[in-house]
């Protein structure tokens, strides 16, 4: 593999290798760009848009393109914090994100990367959603209310897992996470704890029931180092939610097994 | 040589649909607030007990709006100061009130004084001394321009500390790490 | 005690809807039912999950919506996932999931249909049928609502019921219409002039006078050989007519040289552009042209299958296209070995869309042809490499395709003389709003924006938006400017404003339409085309301050810079262009001085009114607070 094509992400040389992303290849040395829907154990899709670079100038989703030698790749500047700060809000006000009372504050991508773009409002009317949370599961709850529609746990439990637990219906601002089941209920699908999309995702919808505060508020991810900063473990995403899934045996209904 | 006396900047404080819980924060700026106290008086606030607002430098709101009076008190803010603070979460998004909102006003006064369990006769009170809630919550700068904003449920009186001294320094309000916080 | 009356009967309306619609489901759908007719549908498309969408439509067809009994029998059939079905059907607004009503009526939404009345047309259809707007009646009968524009524009205020197109509707045809659904006479049984689509062709250049005979293209390209029939589409200087003007020899080339298992040939036919409807008159009355530049392009990039994109509301054309594409296989036209050459096998089969503009841009288009849902891919890979299953494809507009046999009959030489240096050919308009004559007219390339206004007898103009909402709003001091892709690239929208017309109302217009038809897959643009309409709601219901002006140039900005693909940067295009040329228009909706709520305080406090009998001064808030 050739070790010698770099591009610089505001200033810095970054190495890369052929087929990897532009935020791949940041995250392996160690340089944090703002992300949702991207983990690095899934396809990248590019719906956030938070990841926007400016790429030799233009502006792209850094997850989807990839560099090309001596690229001068913007990330770090104000334009375009200000933009990714307007795109969160946008979630933040489409959604309902109510953080006192969700069991995720602390350990949530999307409110760790709002502190560290230092967003102080929703800026934006609140849109107020009626989104009825799911709690059919034994093991397992659903909160609809803060689904930012990033389609990692459809990816994983798609791609990972081959149950296809999850999915996204409707379209627009209609657009809703749907799952598996007639009854339109968690309980009636297939999912289970050793599932990949049961760890993937970066806001609380899905949460395991009865150990919602074993980590106290005070002791989470990203409480006492910002997002931005959090230590890297051999070049994974220090920030996504990593499963344990990954190290699990595959389950047996996952594809070609 | 005589430094001219720099005249107290004027603060209002108030409560709309919060807690007060944003208020006892502000309290945690413990011993701070006799430094405060030398740079700032306090108009309308619960501090005080000043039941309206006069001209000031800063007002702070804690609590979103759930009823009309809660939007005559903020108009009242809005209009006499001269920098308006969202405080909490409330202020800020809507809140624990803000729940509410995926419901019907009318359904909820209904479930209340009508058809709760144990109620008798009950009936949605309509004495006029009774301000009438909206049909739902805003968060305040639905309603009215605000200028700053101090996240947190409530924020820490580190937090709060730290805006109200970055105003009076002239500089413009930033919350590191650890002190911005939503919840 | 009025208030608790009220509430109970409230409550037992909505019982009885539930009842009523569990009494029609069960009437109509025992599970043995649900399987025989989706098995024979299921036949037809070979259980192929690539034909998902188009069993959806099918099975939509037997019931009005498909029925969840339906979804089961499909994914057990198919082998696909119930999630994946329901996220498809979700995607597509002319799909149902639930009961939508025996008579599904939606007027068309374009501003021209707007200017022509259709919403009081619609306000007295619903008062007439006791219904109102996106609700379906208590008795399952009938639900009444808008879509986006149903290529009806010279001919409007349109509508469609089940999906079949009605036009020219007027006051007495509400009438008539609301007496028919009430009878519940079937559709099929109301007046054939109801249906009636006129071509209302105006201008003939050299496509539209063009009388070539079924096969004569083909007959010359295998005459003049496949690589120098590519040579005089490529000397031709032929761009695609779909807007964005790429070469299209050199796409044909580019995909004709990129490997792949197969190639492909898609005609793209979702002409969902507002103010466009050249497509449904070409594919009226040039059908044979049309599939026969399809089949020239199969034979240059060596394609065995293609495919006609016909979006949903032109589904009335569908009967005639598939006779025509009966007639050529009898002709040898199509099928195998074309016109007795060995190896020369192609055929095309037509997919229909369901009511998604968003699959109008081709990755988008060749997700849906894939059973999917509508969501543009990434971009690179394009389409001409990486398409329909991954493989090469080449994406071209119905005009394209029609113009390309003209090329081939008359010489690449002959057609690159006609326009300009840079824009060769002829351009069809579809013309429509302020003007005596709207229909089509085709120039060749370079004509002015004066001399079309002219021609079709348009008087007092104040602005033309041409290529429709995401093209672009010019004014009268630009009336010189022409219609060619280095000066007013178009697919061919040409909707037309008077003096009296309102163009914040137009933009307004423009920007719904973009929220409703955002496929919601990026945050920008499911979230922000939303916002946008929001404010331009807010200027328009009397609440704007400067402030608000500033945050929509704001949006647009971001819009522009962050969205996914070209519904999101054009999303404000109507807004930052009416704003450039039309200022006085946001100035007066700009009344406030200070910031004011978007909604109404005092409406807020109506519902507590109600509920304690109140009207007491305390019981009402002004909506706005003026500081002095």
């Amino acid at each position: 593999m050739n070790q010698n094509k770099t591009f610089t992400l505001d200033g810095k040389t970054i190495p890369y290798t052929e087929g990897q992303t532009i935020i791949q290849a940041a995250m392996a040395a160690g340089e944090y760009i703002p992300h949702l829907c991207f983990n690095p154990e899934l396809k990248a899709h590019g719906s956030c848009k938070l990841c926007t670079v400016k790429a030799n100038g233009r502006q792209t989703a850094s997850c989807t393109q990839q560099p090309t030698p001596e690229m001068v790749v913007e990330s770090d500047t104000q334009e375009l914090n200000d933009e990714r700060r307007a795109l969160l809000q946008m979630l933040f006000v489409e959604g309902n994100h109510f953080c006192p009372s969700c069991e995720k504050s602390g350990d949530c991508q999307l409110q760790a990367t709002a502190y560290v773009l230092k967003m102080m409002s929703p800026h934006y009317n609140q849109f107020y959603p009626d989104r009825p949370v799911d709690a059919s599961h034994p093991e397992y709850l659903l909160d609809f209310n803060r689904c930012i529609l990033c389609s990692l746990c459809v990816r994983a439990s798609r791609d990972v897992d081959g149950k296809n637990v999850f999915a996204l219906s409707g379209r627009g601002i209609k657009s809703h996470l749907i799952v598996n089941a007639k009854s339109g209920q968690l309980a009636d699908t297939d999912f289970c704890d050793a599932d990949k999309a049961a760890h993937v995702c970066p806001v609380g919808v899905i949460l395991k029931k009865r150990v919602g505060f074993a980590t106290p508020i005070g002791s989470r991810s990203f409480d006492e180092l910002p997002i931005s900063a959090t230590p890297h473990p051999q070049g994974a995403c220090p920030v996504c939610p990593r499963s344990d899934a990954a190290t699990l045996p595959p389950h047996p209904k996952s594809r070609g097994a | 040589m005589n430094t001219p006396v720099k005249p107290k900047l004027r603060v209002a404080t108030t409560s709309l649909a919060g807690c007060f819980g944003c208020h006892m924060a502000i309290l945690d700026i413990d011993e701070r607030l006799l430094d405060l106290l030398q740079l700032v008086e306090f108009d309308r606030s619960p501090i005080t007990d000043i039941k309206h607002c006069g001209p000031c430098d800063i007002g702070i709101i804690e609590g979103g709006l759930c009823n009309a009076e809660n939007v005559h008190v903020l108009r009242e803010f809005r209009a006499n100061c001269k920098i308006l603070i969202a405080i909490g979460a409330c202020a800020i998004n809507g809140g624990l009130p803000a729940q509410r909102n995926h419901l019907s006003l009318s359904s909820i006064l209904e479930e209340v004084y009508h058809a709760q369990h144990g109620l008798v006769d009950g009936f949605i009170p309509n004495d006029p001394e009774l301000p009438l809630p909206l049909d739902k919550v805003h968060p305040i700068h639905e309603v009215v321009k605000v200028d700053y904003f101090i996240p947190g449920c409530p924020p820490s009186g580190d937090a709060i500390w730290k805006v109200l001294t970055d105003l009076l320094a002239g500089r413009e309000p930033e919350l590191g790490h650890g002190l911005i916080h939503y919840d | 005690m009025t208030i608790n009356v009220h509430y109970k009967l409230t409550r037992m309306s909505v019982e009885s809807d539930k009842g009523s619609y569990h009494q029609r489901v069960f009437m109509i759908s025992p599970e043995k039912t649900h399987a025989e007719y989706l098995d024979t549908i299921l036949a037809h498309h070979q259980h192929n999950a690539n034909n998902l969408l188009q069993i959806l439509i099918a099975a939509q067809d037997v019931h009005g919506y498909i029925h969840s009994d339906a979804i089961d029998h499909l994914s057990e059939q198919m082998a696909l996932p119930r999630s994946k079905i329901e996220g498809v059907a979700g995607f597509y607004s002319f799909l149902h999931l639930q009961a939508a009503g025996d008579y599904r009526v939606l007027f068309s939404d374009n501003i021209t249909d707007r200017m022509a009345g259709n919403i009081d047309l619609m306000k007295s259809l619903c008062s007439q049928l006791w219904v109102e707007p996106g609700k379906l009646s208590e008795d399952g009968l009938v639900c009444v609502g808008t879509t986006s524009c149903t290529g009806m524009c010279d001919q409007g205020p349109g509508m469609l019921v089940n999906n079949i197109a009605i036009n020219h509707i007027t006051a007495e045809r509400i009438n008539a219409i609301a007496e028919l659904i009430r009878e519940r006479v079937p559709l099929s049984a109301w007046p054939a002039s109801f249906f009636a689509i006129e071509d209302n062709i105006r201008r003939r250049d050299i496509l539209l006078n063009s009388q070539i005979q079924p096969g004569a293209a083909l007959k010359a390209m295998l005459a003049r050989g496949d690589n120098a029939t590519l040579q005089e589409i490529k000397t031709s200087k032929l761009r695609g007519r779909g807007g964005a003007g790429f070469s299209t020899g050199m796409k044909w080339e580019f995909c004709r040289d990129a490997a792949g298992d197969a190639h492909y040939v898609v005609c793209n036919a979702d002409e969902g552009e507002p103010g466009t409807f050249k497509d449904r008159v070409l594919l009226n009355g040039y059908a044979d042209t049309v599939f026969e530049g399809m089949t020239l392009c199969a034979r240059i990039i060596g394609a065995k299958q293609g495919f006609l994109y016909l979006r949903g509301e032109y589904r009335y054309l569908l009967p005639h296209l598939q006779a025509v594409l009966q007639k050529r296989r009898g002709q040898n036209l199509l099928g195998t070995s074309i016109l007795g050459h060995e190896g020369f096998d192609f055929d095309i089969a037509i997919h229909l869309g369901a009511g998604a503009y968003i699959c109008g841009e081709e990755s988008a288009l060749i997700e849906s042809l894939e059973g999917k849902r509508g969501t543009p891919r990434n971009r690179p890979p394009f389409p001409v490499t990486h398409g329909y299953l991954n493989c090469p494809t080449v994406v071209n507009n119905v005009e394209t395709f029609a113009s390309t046999c003209l090329i081939t009959t008359h010489g690449g030489a002959w057609y690159s003389g006609i326009g300009t240096e840079t824009s060769c050919g002829s351009k069809i308009l579809s013309v429509s709003g302020d003007c005596e004559r709207p229909g089509l007219y085709e120039y060749p390339f370079g004509v002015t924006i004066a001399q079309v206004l002219a021609d079709c007898g348009a008087q007092d103009t104040q602005a033309v938006q041409v290529s429709g909402p995401s093209g672009v709003c010019i004014s009268a001091d630009e009336f010189n400017r022409r219609i060619a892709f280095d000066d007013l690239a178009t697919a061919g929208a040409f909707m037309i404003f008077n003096q009296t017309r309102d163009m914040f109302e137009v933009a307004r217009n423009f920007v719904h339409f973009f929220a409703h038809e955002s496929c919601g897959f990026c945050t920008p643009c499911r979230v922000g085309t939303q916002l946008l309409s929001n404010m331009m709601d807010k200027l328009a219901d009397g609440n704007g301050s400067p402030y608000d002006f500033t945050e929509i140039e704001k949006l647009n900005v971001l819009l522009q810079s962050t969205s996914h693909c070209g519904l999101g940067h054009s999303a404000c295009n109507p807004v930052l262009n009416t704003i450039e040329k039309f200022r006085p228009a946001y100035d007066k909706r700009l009344a406030h001085k200070d910031f004011i709520p978007a909604f109404d305080l005092d409406r807020a406090l109506s519902q507590a009114r109600q509920m304690t009998g109140r009207d007491d001064t305390g019981a009402h808030l002004e909506s706005s607070h003026e500081s002095k």
